[in-house]
């Protein structure tokens, strides 16, 4: 429209041009007829001008399949459509339904608001969403606050135990002339007065750690020194052996073995193996320098005297010799395919079995002492539960035994060798991280560095965990136990050392109810009493206690010489039982419908017609309680202490009283438990400020979550 | 000493007695490592009757916490006109800052309970007061349009006190509160304004049709929101990063001041002219989470414990009430025969002393859990505390330990004030039972406490 505006401001100059030219063609004439013509022009120009606005389109004046366009200015109605809609078999029903509703459908759409008003609540709105959703998130910290048994504040604490030596003299200076002395003293030696054990990398790597992390890693660490120590150990009982024979076996291992490592070597790092060739060719040197070998030395020369008659010293020197040859030999590397094959077998089979086998718990206490390391030890009492590796160890003979002792400590050496290739690597790390934005890198970093012990731990969990979920979770798990019990105890079963607990408590009582059920109450009281003998700490000479004794029974007795205390108890109770017992009501009189009069007694039928018998009180519940009077009456005196109604929190009148039966105190709990069960709900720190809490208290929530999701799968994948 | 002396009568008398003695075999540790050994035996046969022994124990600790009850710990005198607000330094628990009605500000050392400092801060009333949150300045609003920052040092020997900085405004402050983290503050007046230490005017003024607020406050966990209440009865919520506020709640009377809950970030409760506290959840306006009842006037001030578990009221009804967050009805009063109409209160940032100002220009410190012991407590102590405070959790539902815990001393008028809002209260519960039950059923809907004091929630 607005150009359409335009256009007419333009041309109205034009116009006006036009009507001026002719007025002075026409000198005078009639204003009707000026009027006319002026119609008749503007007219003329209002066409014109439509004509040349309107913009024209090629299709609708012609149609493209020569078909005229008919109607086109008018309105198109949805009835129109849905006729042809109707028509066309490829439409979809739900379609058209929908199409009909909409025909149908007559009401007007709302006034839109004004467009100020809705930018801003539409903005309001946005802005109020976010921040609401925002503020969503601390809801998972809330929730756990609110549930929590004992909350400690202020929330984030300095972490407790000792402090490294930096952290504690960081804040300290010299002040004291002395202590200004000997600061300068050491200044002049340029002793190391700081000196950080941590770099700040490895500081902030150990800060942002988890305590999960931090644990796999002390497991870790742990692991570690076992192994060394065992290690350790192992080497100092064989330096002290004296047999040549078994030094002599052990070195020819060792060079198979290092001949094994080589061939190995040679194809993963062809680095290594070249630095092993140097050092070869350094022995050959050495030995072609010395000719140590070549039976010119005092035992050669002894064992040459010895060769005339002893096989065995002609053997020794032949083997010198050979030594010899093999040392000063080029080396040539063997490259026999077929060789190579046998070897690649043997080391399959050296591959340990007991990382991938399920291992017997043998040592709860320390999870890394388990698998080879305790069996060793431990052989004669492997139990039921020993794995298969271990029955082929017994099934081979002596000398796979040891071959099975050194594959082993291959084994040990293998993982020392990786805890110090780790601990190289995680140093490397950390002195490249330092240029590097720390935040990025750390997560990869300890994904890094906690793959294996990760592993191993997981190795564990998966163990605890199948017992766990085994004891507790869902209903199902607690049926499924309560089947294994009963199969144990329908079998025999002498390997399973601890039966479930369970099982004794579940089959113990129906045994006891049915022993009371043949007790007879008044033969029981008759009986002696059960007593309870405590030690008591005698005071007195023992002689003279039993003359004591005798005497104070004696006096007893002739105190309550008249006095039988459990028949009147019984009495007693039959007392109170009479009471109970609803009476029978007589309402018999005399005289109606009868005769009646002195002597006269009322008839037995009226009389038992108007006996009225109340129906029997409940059963008492000392029934079966000989010794035991329970009266049911409602004590006013201590109705005050009782609560009457069912407080809030409690669903049924059990729980509340299942909750106030158990005992708090010392005098019935244990000292930790008693602390346990007493530990106050908020916990503060004296004169410390309580910082409201921040954004560093939230968990961490898409990159946390994708962390525990991988490390859950890497677990499914592993068993 | 007595063994010899029993040895002595022994001999004297020829008599053979055996001498309490043990054998350190039994109570000794072989190693360190060795379990305690345990003097007690448990069998619980031995020591039967355990509930209503543990009864009577819980009702003397509840006897015993009413009587140890003496909350009132100081009184701060100083001030020549009322209390109008009370700030706490941010990092030193030690120190609080007062404003009162005479434009003056003064400084007190809580340990020494004595005025550290006294500025003339203002023309007028001091409206608001807010500590910066490094604790090295303070803010300072008033009747004369002024924003003042203060040093929190006193300025050296013979100089004046000075303000670091003066923003002149064009209308009257009447409410501050500082970011937790960054240097920004917001102020509350015609408009509530959100400034730049380093700038003399607003970055951010928010209005929305309302010419007069009485309180802002930033949520201290989610920085970047606000809340503030205005005297057209409503509520409003803000993000300092949207141009636009969020919501808007308008109740049934005004709300005078509000307080976020420091652990929770979506909860704040304000506290309103209906004589009522209402706990909100910024996420769902529409309804109150909580309204707590018993103050019998008007509410003025509140503020949440920093363990976010409690909040404190001063009200004009010259009393303070403590109430747990969640419960509709106060743990606690305070109240003592000077104190006056209440105007601000807050609660100290160790959890264990409240701040009350109020109009007689006093300040006064009280004990946040009245019965507790202050000081140093020996392991002992607090392991008897425990088991005391455990009991009588354990038995609270007990009508006895109940009566004794509940029972609290209130002034007669205040009493009978009481009593007569519980009647008001009761006739038109009575009178909207009556018109239901005589009216169509379903035509007079059944309207909850909560969903009684909210008129509108405008987006």
């Amino acid at each position: 429209m607005a150009g359409g505006g335009n256009n007419e401001e333009e041309l109205s100059p034009d116009d006006e041009h036009i009507i001026s030219a002719s007025e002075e063609e026409d000198g005078s004439d009639d204003e009707s007829k000026h009027a006319k013509l002026l119609e008749a022009i503007s007219s003329l120009g209002k066409r014109k001008r439509m004509k040349r606005t309107e913009r024209s389109e090629a299709s609708v004046q012609v149609s493209e399949f020569s078909v005229n366009a008919d109607g086109t200015g008018e309105k198109v109605n949805l009835s129109d459509l849905l006729g042809t809609m109707d028509k066309t078999p490829g439409a979809p029903n739900k379609t058209k339904q929908q199409l009909k509703n909409l025909q149908n459908r007559k009401e007007t759409l709302e006034l839109p608001l004004s467009k100020q008003q809705t930018e801003k609540q539409i903005q309001r709105e946005v802005a109020y969403d976010k921040s609401s959703k925002e503020v969503s998130r601390w809801e998972t910290v809330i929730t756990q606050n609110q549930k929590a048994e004992q909350l400690v504040f202020p929330l984030r604490q300095d972490p407790t135990g000792p402090k490294r030596m930096e952290q504690v003299v960081a804040g300290w200076k010299a002040k004291t002339p002395l202590e200004k002395e000997i600061f300068s003293l050491l200044h002049s030696n340029n002793q190391p007065i700081h000196d950080p054990l941590l770099t700040p990398a490895e500081e902030a790597s150990i800060k942002a750690m988890s305590l999960e992390e931090a644990k796999i890693r002390q497991a870790e660490f742990r692991k570690a020194r076992v192994l060394q120590s065992y290690y350790e150990a192992k080497a100092r009982r064989e330096r002290k052996i004296k047999s040549k024979k078994y030094h002599k076996l052990q070195k020819k291992a060792k060079v198979k073995a290092f001949l094994k490592q080589f061939d190995e070597m040679m194809k993963t790092d062809p680095a290594g193996a070249l630095e092993e060739l140097k050092k070869m060719e350094l022995s050959r040197m050495q030995e072609r320098m010395s000719l140590k070998h070549q039976n010119s030395g005092k035992w050669a020369k002894s064992k040459a005297i010895m060769a005339k008659y002893d096989d065995a010293a002609r053997k020794a020197m032949q083997e010198q010799l050979e030594m010899n040859k093999q040392l000063t030999q080029k080396l040539v590397v063997p490259s026999d395919d077929d060789d190579d094959e046998e070897r690649n077998v043997e080391e399959a089979d050296a591959l340990p079995d007991f990382v991938n086998d399920p291992e017997p718990i043998l040592d709860s206490v320390n999870p890394w002492m388990r698998g080879k390391l305790t069996q060793e030890h431990s052989e004669p009492e492997v139990t039921a539960v020993a794995t298969e590796t271990a029955v082929e160890t017994k099934d081979e003979g002596q000398n796979g035994q040891r071959e099975d002792e050194e594959e082993e400590e291959n084994e040990e050496e293998k993982l020392l060798r990786e805890f110090e290739r780790k601990r190289k690597l995680r140093q490397d790390e950390d002195d490249d991280l330092v240029p590097v934005p720390q935040e990025e890198k750390q997560g990869e970093r300890f994904s890094l560095c906690f793959t294996k012990p990760r592993h191993f731990l997981a190795i564990f969990k998966a163990e605890l965990l199948d017992e766990g979920l085994v004891r507790v979770r869902t209903m199902d798990d607690l049926e499924a136990l309560q089947q294994d019990v009963v199969m144990d105890t329908t079998q025999p079963a002498p390997a399973s050392a601890t039966p479930a607990p369970s099982m004794e408590t579940t089959s113990e009582p129906p045994k006891k109810k049915k022993k009371k059920k043949g007790i007879d109450p008044n033969e029981v009281l008759t009986k002696e009493a059960k007593v309870i003998k405590m030690p008591l700490a005698p005071t007195v000479v023992e002689e003279e206690e039993e003359e004591v004794h005798a005497e104070q029974t004696a006096i007893i007795k002739e105190a309550f010489a008249g006095d039988d205390v459990i028949s009147d108890f019984l009495k007693d109770k039959r007392k109170q039982e009479k009471a109970g017992q609803a009476e029978v009501v007589d309402l018999t009189l005399p005289g109606w419908g009868e005769w009646g009069g002195v002597g006269l007694k009322p008839s037995k039928r009226k009389r038992r017609k108007f006996r009225l018998k109340a129906p029997a009180p409940p059963l008492r519940k000392d029934q079966n309680l000989p010794d035991v009077i329970i009266s049911e009456k409602r004590n006013s005196s201590v109705a005050n202490h009782q609560v009457s109604q069912l407080p809030f929190p409690f669903q049924n009148s059990t729980q509340f009283e299942s909750c106030v039966r158990f005992p708090v105190g010392q005098t019935w709990n244990t000292q930790t438990t008693f602390r346990k069960l007493t530990a106050p709900k908020v916990v503060t720190k004296m004169g410390a400020i309580i910082e409201p809490m921040s954004k560093e208290d939230l968990p961490p929530v898409k990159e946390s979550s994708g962390a525990g999701k991988r490390e859950k799968t890497s677990i499914g994948w592993r068993f | 000493m007595r063994i010899l002396s029993l040895r002595a009568l022994i001999t004297s008398r020829g008599m053979k007695v055996k001498v309490l003695c043990r054998n350190p075999d039994d109570y000794v540790r072989e190693t360190t490592r060795d379990i305690q050994r345990v003097p007690r035996n448990y069998d619980p046969t031995i020591h039967p009757f355990e509930v209503s022994r543990e009864y009577t124990r819980a009702l003397n600790a509840t006897k015993l916490e009413r009587i140890f009850a003496k909350p009132f710990v100081a009184s701060l005198d100083g001030h020549r006109d009322g209390i109008n607000c009370l700030a706490k330094h941010a990092k030193t628990l030690s120190v609080v800052l007062s404003g009162a009605c005479d434009g003056e500000v003064k400084i007190w050392n809580l340990s020494k309970r004595e005025c550290m400092r006294t500025i003339q801060a203002h023309e007028g009333f001091v409206r608001g007061i807010c500590s910066r949150f490094c604790g090295s300045s303070f803010f300072t609003v008033g009747d004369d349009k002024t924003v003042k920052q203060w040093n929190m040092e006193p300025p050296g020997r013979g100089l004046q006190e000075e303000p670091l900085n003066t923003i002149l405004g064009k209308a009257v402050y009447t409410g501050i509160d500082h970011h937790q983290t960054e240097g920004t503050f917001a102020t509350c007046g015609q408009t509530v304004d959100i400034w730049d230490e380093q700038r003399s005017s607003p970055i951010r003024s928010f209005s929305w049709g309302v010419d007069s607020f009485s309180c802002v406050r930033y949520n201290p966990v989610e920085t970047e929101l606000l809340a503030s209440c205005a005297s057209d009865r409503s509520i409003i919520l803000y993000d300092m990063r949207e141009s636009a506020p969020l919501k808007k709640i308008i109740m049934q009377l005004r709300s005078n001041t509000l307080c976020w809950n420091p652990m929770e970030a979506y909860n704040f409760t304000c506290s309103n002219e209906d004589y009522n506290l209402y706990t909100y959840d910024m996420r769902r306006l529409d309804v109150p989470v909580t309204v707590h009842m018993d103050h019998v006037s008007a509410v003025l001030d509140v503020d949440y414990s920093p363990t976010g578990k409690e909040f404190v009221s001063a009200s004009f009804d010259k009393t303070i009430r403590i109430f747990p967050k969640n419960s509709g009805h106060s743990r606690e009063v305070y109240h003592t025969k000077r104190m006056q109409h209440v105007i601000c209160v807050k609660w100290s940032a160790d959890n264990k002393y409240i701040l009350s100002g109020s109009d007689e220009m006093n300040i006064r410190l009280w004990k946040a859990n009245a019965s507790e012991k202050l000081g140093l407590l020996t392991p002992r102590e607090k392991a008897a505390l425990n088991y005391n405070q455990k009991l009588r959790d354990k038995f609270q539902h007990h009508p006895q330990v109940r009566r004794i815990a509940r029972h609290r001393h209130l002034p007669r008028d205040l009493f009978k004030q009481k009593r007569e809002l519980r009647e008001m209260k009761e006739a038109r519960r009575r009178k909207a039972q009556n018109v239901r039950k005589h009216s169509k059923p379903g035509s007079v809907p059944l309207v909850t406490e909560k969903e009684k004091h909210v008129v509108s929630v405008v987006e």
